[in-house]
């Protein structure tokens, strides 16, 4: 039985069925990237995972345990096992590094200020922002921003990492630096879901490629090194910017954003 | 008749009558400011709610509150209470009236420094597991709050003198006394220059609060600037060693 599997993901906006049947499964320490054209429904499908999408119906068994998506309660659920990295980060202006890492942590899983300080700390020395822990968010380099919003994902100890288009936002010499973290976390044995357009980043990465494709699961590539050469796959890659590091410009205006 | 006396003029300005007027005025502005600021900010949570239950009744009471002058509220809370049997002082009444007044002013003011958080940080604190009150309590109103505190400051002014219109309801506040006493020595213009100082002196007041509450709502942003220019300073430093 797979560490992870989701099955039967079914998203609707009154008619329109803007995900339909989409599933995937991942052993622990996974890279798993959705890619897919514009208005495919990837960032749709990473949203449910974290209950930020309302579903219409879907199944997710993780860590052995099975949440009914469409479940009112499911939200709660799903946000014990994930978290999630916005493209956009989403780090509370008005609070210090360090509070941003620990508040979750102290008002929601009521843990203590001093224990959840003591890990944010560990954690952002791991990152390389041990000096930034009293600073505003304002203050810090989108690269640093990202590390701090990463960082606040861990210290809720998810068993799956979800992020938005990691790498879309950052400078081209950035993008590696964020491979070379998200394998490190992946070798720790936490399991990461990414959307994203940067192909080479994509392929050199993922232990699974999901191709979506007007909200459906099309094809399903994996193997770190081989799921880029599942056909299908290949095939978009090379219409969708080849082995581009970052993203292709207009993102942005993505309507899936 | 003389054009100026520095004698009635100071005689005024160390009236009790004229004191005890404005002592009611400010009353009725912190009493008036602190409701409506409560029922500013439910009303803000409303009309900003996806539910229409909540943000219709939330339009409506902007919409008819803003569209409708004072004047009438007032006389209408005046006159009307009395005959569903509800009998409140002058006082409470001109309260009742700049409370619902100011209150739909305020709740757009607040709307507009909630609608000034960006969206990704309330669908950050979602995910991070927060429930909706505490994302409004830590999150929204902390920093819409630090937003909205100038255009509460022009509030708290205007309402400081809007207080002057309940003299219609023969509420016996700063302006209405000495409306009162001019009928009695005719002097206009001292008169309201005392009443004028009187305002000056209360609105200056409240500028020296405003500032204060701003110095505590920039708190967590300060102590940002403070590491930023010792980052500023050092920067030379390293790169000199460069060199």
């Amino acid at each position: 039985m797979p560490y992870i599997d989701v099955r039967d993901v079914c998203v609707r906006h009154g008619k329109n069925e803007t995900l339909r049947h989409a599933g995937f499964e991942a052993e622990r320490g996974d890279i798993v990237s959705f890619i897919g054209p514009s208005g495919s429904g990837k960032t749709t499908f990473l949203r449910t995972l974290i209950g930020l999408q309302p579903v219409w119906q879907g199944q997710m068994d993780v860590h052995g345990r099975n949440v009914d998506m469409a479940a009112p309660a499911s939200a709660r659920i799903l946000r014990e096992q994930a978290a999630i990295v916005f493209q956009q980060y989403g780090l509370f202006g008005h609070m210090s590094v360090l509070r941003n890492l620990t508040l979750a942590p102290t008002v929601v899983a009521k843990r203590s200020r001093r224990e959840a300080e003591h890990e944010a700390r560990a954690l952002l020395e791991r990152l390389g922002l041990a000096d930034k822990a009293d600073v505003l968010p304002a203050d810090l380099s989108g690269g640093q921003k990202q590390r701090v919003a990463i960082a606040r994902a861990l210290m809720l100890r998810p068993a799956l990492l979800l992020l938005d288009e990691p790498t879309s936002a950052l400078d081209p010499h950035k993008v590696r630096d964020v491979g070379v973290l998200l394998r490190d976390l992946a070798q720790d044995g936490m399991t990461i879901i990414q959307v994203s357009h940067a192909m080479g980043v994509v392929s050199s990465l993922s232990d699974r490629i999901v191709l979506l494709e007007d909200g459906q699961v099309r094809a399903v590539g994996t193997g770190r090194g081989y799921a880029a050469q599942q056909p299908d796959i290949a095939a978009f890659m090379n219409t969708h910017g080849g082995d581009a590091a970052t993203d292709p410009a207009g993102s942005r205006s993505d309507p899936d954003h | 008749m003389q054009i100026w006396s520095w004698h009635g003029f100071f005689t005024y300005l160390g009236s009790p009558y004229i004191f005890r007027g404005a002592l009611i005025t400010v009353i009725m502005t912190v009493v008036s400011m602190m409701m409506g600021f409560l029922l500013g900010l439910l009303t803000a949570v409303m009309k900003r709610s996806q539910h229409r239950v909540l943000s219709w009744p939330a339009r409506f009471y902007v919409w008819f509150f803003r569209g409708t002058p004072l004047l009438v509220q007032l006389v209408v809370i005046y006159t009307g209470l009395p005959k569903l049997d509800i009998r409140l002082s002058v006082l409470a009444c001109s309260i009742i009236g700049l409370t619902l007044n100011e209150a739909a002013y305020l709740a757009e003011i607040i709307r507009a420094g909630l609608n000034a958080v960006p969206t990704g940080q309330i669908a950050a604190a979602r995910a991070l597991g927060l429930s909706e009150r505490q994302i409004a309590w830590r999150i929204a109103f902390p920093q819409a709050f630090r937003l909205i505190i100038p255009p509460l400051g022009n509030s708290v002014n205007g309402l400081l003198k809007t207080t002057s219109v309940t003299s219609v309801i023969s509420m016996e506040e700063l302006m209405q006394r000495s409306q009162i006493l001019v009928q009695d020595q005719f002097m206009v213009l001292e008169l309201f220059s005392v009443a004028a100082l009187y305002y000056l002196l209360m609105t200056t007041a409240w500028d020296f609060l405003q500032r204060r509450i701003e110095h505590y709502a920039e708190r967590p942003y300060r102590r940002q600037q403070k590491t930023a220019a010792v980052e500023a300073i050092e920067l030379p430093a390293t790169t000199q060693d460069a060199r």
